[in-house]
Order: C-alpha cells, then structure tokens, then sequence
C-alpha cells in the first residue's frame, strides 16, 4: 500500500544522505504571488517548503491560472529537474509568503551520479512523493463528494 | 418507542449549499427521546416515503434538525419543506458516535462533503466541554468552496486545528486544494492516544481510515459512518445488511477494525 | 414449554374434534390441504380438508402429488407456502396517515384485531423457523407489533416427520423429523397393525386444556414406541445433507470462492427461494395516496435479496451480480444470521430446492464450497 500520508524528504531519506544534501540547499523567501516557474520553462532547480504554500497551477488562455493543488511544510515542490528533458510540466506562485530551501538539480544529480546507492534514495523519495500526488489526484477525479457520489450507475 | 411517524413542524429552513438544505424540526405535540450526535431518525415525506438521515443538530431548546440533500423522490420533497409544513420523524435509531467513550483522548474529525452534517453536533458538544478531551482536529474535505456546509461556523470552533481543503478551488479560494487526507499532516494528535470519526463518501472513508491507521490510531478508534439502503430502522426489513452487520442496529458508526474487511467486499 | 408428559390417542374423529374444539373457542383452524396441484396451507372446516392419502413426490425444481395407499393425513412434505404467510403476511398495512386542510398530520397505526390462529401440521422444521422469526421480528430491541400480535395467540399442533422427502435435510440441521418444543400439542401419525391413529402430546397448559376437551384414548407404551421408531426411521431417510461441519464459518470464510460464479451463472434471481423459504423475512415499504391526496397509507411487503432494488444506494444497487446476490442470501441464510440474530437461517425444508425453477440446490452448492475450502 502506498501511505496516504505526504512523504517528506526529512522522513524518506536516511540521516546520511540528508547530510550529505543539506548542504546544497540555499535559503530562499518568496513574497506572496512570487512566481517559481512556469510551464515549459527549464527545471533546473527544486524546493523543500518550509513555511507557506506553494500553488501549482496550469494557464488557461484568457482565464485565471486553474490552480491544482497547494504544497505547504515539507513538501517537494518540483519534479521535473529529475527526468530529461528537465522542463517544468507546471507553473507554480507562492500562494502566501514563502520559506523554503532551493537546490540546485544539476548539482544534485551529479551527486546521485557519483554515490549510487544516494541517488537510488532520492529517486525512491521523489518516486513516493509522485505516487501519493497520482493517488490524490486520482481520488479528486472520482468527484466523490457529486450528488450521486462518483461513478457511472449500473 | 413509536412504530409510527410522530408529527413534527419546520419552524427554520435553510440552504446550506446548492442542494443541500437543513430542516430545524420541532414535535407538535410529544416528542421523541432525545437524539445523540451521530443517531439516525426515518424521516417521513407525507405521501411520498421515508428516508433515514442522521441528525445534524441538537438543539439544547429541544427539537432536532436534519441536513438533507436532494438525490432521490423523498429527499427531494423534503428539500421542498417550507417553514409551517409538517413531517413525520421515527426514531432515535442507530449506534450513534459514542463520543464518551473518547473522553480525555485526541480527536480527529474528517468529514467529506455532506459528511459534515451529521458530525456537526458531535463537534458542537466537543467545543462546549472542551476540558474533557485532549486537542480537537477538524478536518473537512468538499468538492467546491460553494458546497461547503457549515462554512461560517467551522471557522468558529475552537479548535487545535480546523483543515478545509476543496477539490476544484474556483477564483476566491485562498484555502488548501486537494484530498482531504493531506489535512492530517496539520492535525494535531497523540496516535496513540487518539479517536477518530470519519464521515463521507465511502471511498473517502476508506482512503482516511487507512491513513489513520498507518500513523498509528488504532482502528478501532476510528469510526466510520456507513450507509446502505433502509425500511424499517427496526432491524426487521434486511435492506442495511453489510454482512455481519445491520446497520441499523449495529451502526451506521462501526469501528473500522469491523467496517475494513467489509468495506473490501465488493458487493457485499 | 416443557413437555407436559401427557400423551392421547387420537382417530380420524379424534382429529376432527381437535378442529370443531379450536374453532369453538374462536380460532382459525390452518393446515394442510390439497388446492391446484400442491398441498397449500388454508383455513380448514374441519380435519377432513386435510389431504388424506395424498404424498409428495420432490427433486431439485421438481414437486408432485401422489396418491397413497395408507390413506395417511401427514404423510406430505413443505409445499409452497409456509406458516410466514399467516405470521408474516405478504402484505400489511402499517400506518394510516391523515392530512388536514392545516397542513397537520395526524398518523394512525394500523391495527386489526389479528385473527387467533390455529396451525394444525406445523412440520419440526417449520416450528424451528416459526422460533427463528419470532428472534428477527419480536426478539430484539425493536418489536414488529403485528408479528408479536398474531404470535403470541397462535395455537401449535406439530405433526412429526415420518415421510421425509427427497429435499429434505433437516436432520443436518438439526430442527428435525421429532418435535421436541415450541408446539402446544404434537401429532405422531401411526398407520400399522393398531390402526390409523394419532399419538398426541401436549407441549403446554395450553395444549393439555384443549386436549382434554378432545375425545381420545390414554396414550400407551407401546404406541409411544412405535411413534419414537417411526419418526427415528425417518432420521435416515433424508434425501440430502448439509456437509457435517461448521457452516457459519465454511460461509464466513467463502466471500470469493470460485463457486458463486459457478451458481451465478445458473440462477435466474427470480427471489422464489426466499418467496418460499419460512424463515426469509426481508420486508420492503409502499406509500399509498388516494385520489384526494390528503390520506396515505403506508404498506409493507415482502421483499426479496435477490430484487435488483433490494440494495439500491443512491445511483444504482449495491448488489448488482447475480453472483452477489446469491452470496448474500446463502451467506445470511447460513453465516451471517448467526452474527445477527444468534442463530442459523436455515431449518433444512428443502422448499428452496424444489421450488427453484432451474434446481439450484442449497445442499450442493454448500458441498461444493466445502470442497473448494478444502482444495
């Protein structure tokens, strides 16, 4: 079973190999509205919420941006850096004032290059974190909460 | 207790979303014993039928009210009540929370869409003996902002945390998007020490119960409201059966140690 | 009720007298009688309607008169109908609900003074369905008032099992071919040497009052065996079997065995099973409105599982597969009435075998399950 519960990187990663990242990150504040990135822009980093959350979202032409999900503390927001050709298949906006801690992707693959059995922890960690958003994703799609619930009759 | 419906008047109606209304019910002449939170009466729409539904107020003045939502022929009349109509009520009926048995414990309360309706009055008794539990989670999950029931009072329960995440957000929604589960990373609870009571559709029950289990409440602290098709509330017509179990009787709240294996049944 | 130890001998005339007394004494005498091709349950006039020197000749989907004979008055098996259908009828009445031009309701229950039964012929396995409805509707909690009414004033004359049919499986569940309690008065029919006659014994204070009202003659030794070797003779004569084992847990544990498909695929859900079986007792609810739309009345009939609306749960039926359907009744029937009412659903009658109309039978199917549990 997958946990239904949010998978963090404090949680998904073994003591060594947090240390062994820390190190990279850089403390970042983001103001309220702040754009992280866009759609089809390049993916070149990634971020750890702190406090805040972060919104994703997709542009529709001549509409607001249809925000699909907010990310708050602990959560990976971004990834795209992890799998060629690196571009943001997203757009995201600090939905209130952010902290959070940036990496750089180019650094932390290098690094999951050269110490192999760290690069299969983070590919296990970001591989939870995108199964429990398919499986919340799938939920929402059901439309549960519909007046005849989710479903076609039978 | 009375076989038949006891006469009852809509003294206040109100819209609580789209097609969602509640009735504020009082006996017009003796009443019926007093309901508990998560207790059930059949509803009774004269010359249409009877539907059980779980009642979502207890006022302390007497009188009880009924948040009812629009999806079949008796639902439907009794969303067309106005004040003065009258209607019938059987009951009380069913299990109901048990909220004592959760005295001095943590509370989650998850509520999915309509879901909230019938933990309202769970929740009300909680926030006013706030002394005889540890910290109160609110936790509700519902499809548009516009679909929110209770939107105004959720807000004023006194709580350690009160989570409200929607699925489709619209254009004002400042709030948290997504399943209602991602609300228990805020949620503030001993696992150990913890009750839960989860109510809404069933998939979302299962997805939430699941969940609780996995960060340590034990199941048999969480409980579940189920639903299934009823007659009689009398344990009498056999339409609740869920294996083992009649719901009317023995639910519609069950621990989930007993609803899990059933729940997993397909057509059970 | 305890067995009062008194026993009678009773005839052909001794029989009728039983009725001209029951009736005397205001009830409504019920019992077996031969109508359209079957032996049915009716009002009887005296013990002359009772289907003298008729049998029954049973398979899985198959039923038949036939002629005896002996000329013996119990000497059939279950027919179509069950003592339900008087205790539980298929239709009843609940409530009258008046509207006036206020808008005020006034509800009324609806209670006829319910008619004194007599149920003269109630087979061991009947009289252990009779105690298993009166658990569901008047044991627990809630109490079915108009069960509980026509219950409790009825009269019971059990006739022992002599003449088992080839459906019958009574003896694997424990409820026969001897009456041992629940009866007012229990017939033993003997047809040898001694004559045609009928060995009686009171199950109730009850039962002693009316029989000593009756003509008859003082039980003997001598009959009294006979009646015990003729019904222990029946004990082996079964015509099926449940598997010797515990089928509340056999059922329990079954949920996705491959059989129900196996069933699924020959059963018709035409709910006849449950119209017949006398224990079944899942009821559905009508509103009635007149032309004035000011009165209404609520009504309750049988229903069944097997009926697609059965579990209908805003959007469509819980219980969509046939396959489902059968597991539900087979496993309440056997498993899950257990966990509901204390007890097993199933009184072994055989109506459901010789009723289904494709010969679906109860007793083979839960064999057959016993052997994928096995494998």
């Amino acid at each position: 079973m997958i946990a239904t519960s949010t998978p963090r990187m404090g949680q998904a990663l073994p003591a060594v190999h947090r240390e062994r990242l820390m190190p990279l990150a850089r403390h970042v504040n983001f103001s309220s509205g702040t754009r992280l990135f866009e759609e089809g822009g390049h993916a070149d980093r990634f971020w750890i919420v702190r406090t805040g959350t972060v919104a994703l979202d997709m542009h529709v032409p001549g509409r607001r941006p249809v925000v699909i999900e907010n990310l708050g503390f602990g959560e990976l927001v971004g990834w795209s850096w992890m799998f060629a050709p690196y571009v943001w298949q997203l757009g995201a906006e600090a939905a209130t004032p952010v902290r959070a801690l940036e990496f750089d992707a180019a650094t932390v693959r290098q690094l999951c290059e050269t110490d192999a059995v760290l690069g299969q922890e983070v590919g296990l960690w970001v591989g939870k974190v995108l199964a429990h958003r398919l499986l919340a994703a799938r939920m929402r799609l059901l439309d549960l909460y519909a007046p005849h619930g989710s479903g076609l009759p039978r | 207790m009375s076989t038949v419906p006891v006469p009852y008047r809509v003294i206040d109606r109100w819209d609580e979303t789209r097609d969602t209304i509640t009735l504020r019910l009082d006996p017009v002449g003796e009443p019926l014993a007093p309901f508990a939170p998560g207790r059930f009466a059949m509803v009774y729409a004269f010359g249409v039928g009877e539907i059980p539904v779980s009642v979502s107020s207890i006022p302390t003045d007497g009188g009880v009210a009924h948040t009812i939502r629009a999806v079949g022929a008796v639902s439907e009349a009794l969303c067309r009540k106005r004040v003065g109509d009258a209607v019938g009520l059987r009951g009380p009926f069913g299990t109901g929370w048990q909220l004592e048995t959760a005295r001095g414990q943590d509370l989650v309360v998850v509520a999915g869409g309509i879901g909230l309706a019938p933990l309202r009055p769970l929740i009300r008794r909680v926030v006013a003996d706030p002394r005889a539990y540890g910290r109160v989670n609110v936790l509700v999950g519902a499809r548009t902002p516009a679909d929110l029931v209770s939107r105004v009072e959720i807000r004023r329960w006194a709580t350690a945390y009160t989570g409200v995440t929607v699925d489709h957000p619209g254009a004002y929604w400042r709030g948290e998007i997504g399943l209602v589960t991602r609300l228990l990373d805020g949620a503030q609870f001993d696992p150990g020490q913890a009750t839960a009571f989860v109510c809404g559709p069933e998939p979302m029950i299962r997805a939430t119960a699941r969940d609780l289990v996995h960060r340590g409440v034990a199941a048999d602290r969480v409980r579940v409201s189920l639903e299934r098709n009823m007659r009689c509330a009398t344990g009498h017509c056999g339409h609740c059966q869920l294996g083992p179990v009649l719901l009317c009787r023995d639910g519609p709240v069950i621990g989930f140690d007993r609803a899990e294996p059933l729940m997993r049944t397909r057509e059970l | 009720m305890p067995d009062t130890g008194q026993t009678a001998l009773l005839d052909r005339a001794g029989l009728d007298a039983l009725v001209a007394a029951l009736t005397a004494d205001g009830r409504t005498v019920v019992g077996p009688t031969v109508r359209d091709g079957a032996v049915v349950l009716a009002e009887l006039d005296g013990a002359d309607a009772l289907p003298w020197g008729w049998g029954t000749e049973l398979e899985a989907g198959r039923y038949r008169l036939v002629r005896r004979d002996d000329g013996a008055a119990f000497a059939h098996t279950s027919g179509p109908q069950s003592w339900k259908s008087f205790l539980h009828p298929q239709r009843e009445k609940l409530w009258d609900v008046d509207r006036d031009a206020a808008g005020e309701l006034t509800v009324c229950p609806a209670r006829n003074e319910p008619p004194s039964y007599a149920f003269l012929g109630v087979r061991p396995c009947d009289l252990r369905a009779i105690a298993i409805q009166d658990r569901v509707l008047a044991g627990g909690h809630f109490r079915d008032d108009g069960y509980a009414e026509r219950r409790s004033g009825a009269f019971l004359i059990a006739a022992e099992c002599t003449e088992p049919g080839a459906t019958c499986f009574c003896v694997s569940m424990g409820s026969g071919p001897a009456a041992e309690a629940g009866f007012d008065l229990a017939l033993t029919e003997l047809i040898d040497t001694g004559g045609h006659r009928f060995l009686v014994r009171a199950g109730s204070a009850e039962g002693a009052r009316i029989l000593d009202r009756v003509p008859s003659e003082k039980g003997d030794t001598t009959t009294s065996d006979a009646a015990r070797s003729a019904v222990d003779a029946a004990r082996d004569r079964m015509g099926r079997a449940m598997p010797p084992m515990d089928l509340r847990a056999l059922l329990g544990a079954s949920p996705e065995a491959e059989r129900w498909d196996d069933v699924a695929a020959r059963c018709l859900t035409c709910g006849n099973c449950t119209m017949v079986c006398p224990t079944c007792f899942c009821t559905t609810t009508e509103e009635v409105t007149d032309l004035t739309g000011d009165h209404a009345e609520r009504w309750q009939r049988w229903d069944s599982c097997f009926d697609l609306d059965f579990s209908y749960l805003h959007g469509g039926p819980v219980r969509a597969s046939a396959r489902s359907r059968y597991r539900q009744w087979l496993t309440h029937k056997l498993s899950t009435w257990h966990d509901q009412f204390d007890s097993t659903g199933c009184v072994g009658c055989g109506r459901c075998i010789t009723w289904c109309p494709v010969g679906i039978d109860i007793t083979e199917e839960v064999n057959a399950l016993a052997e994928e549990a096995r494998s």
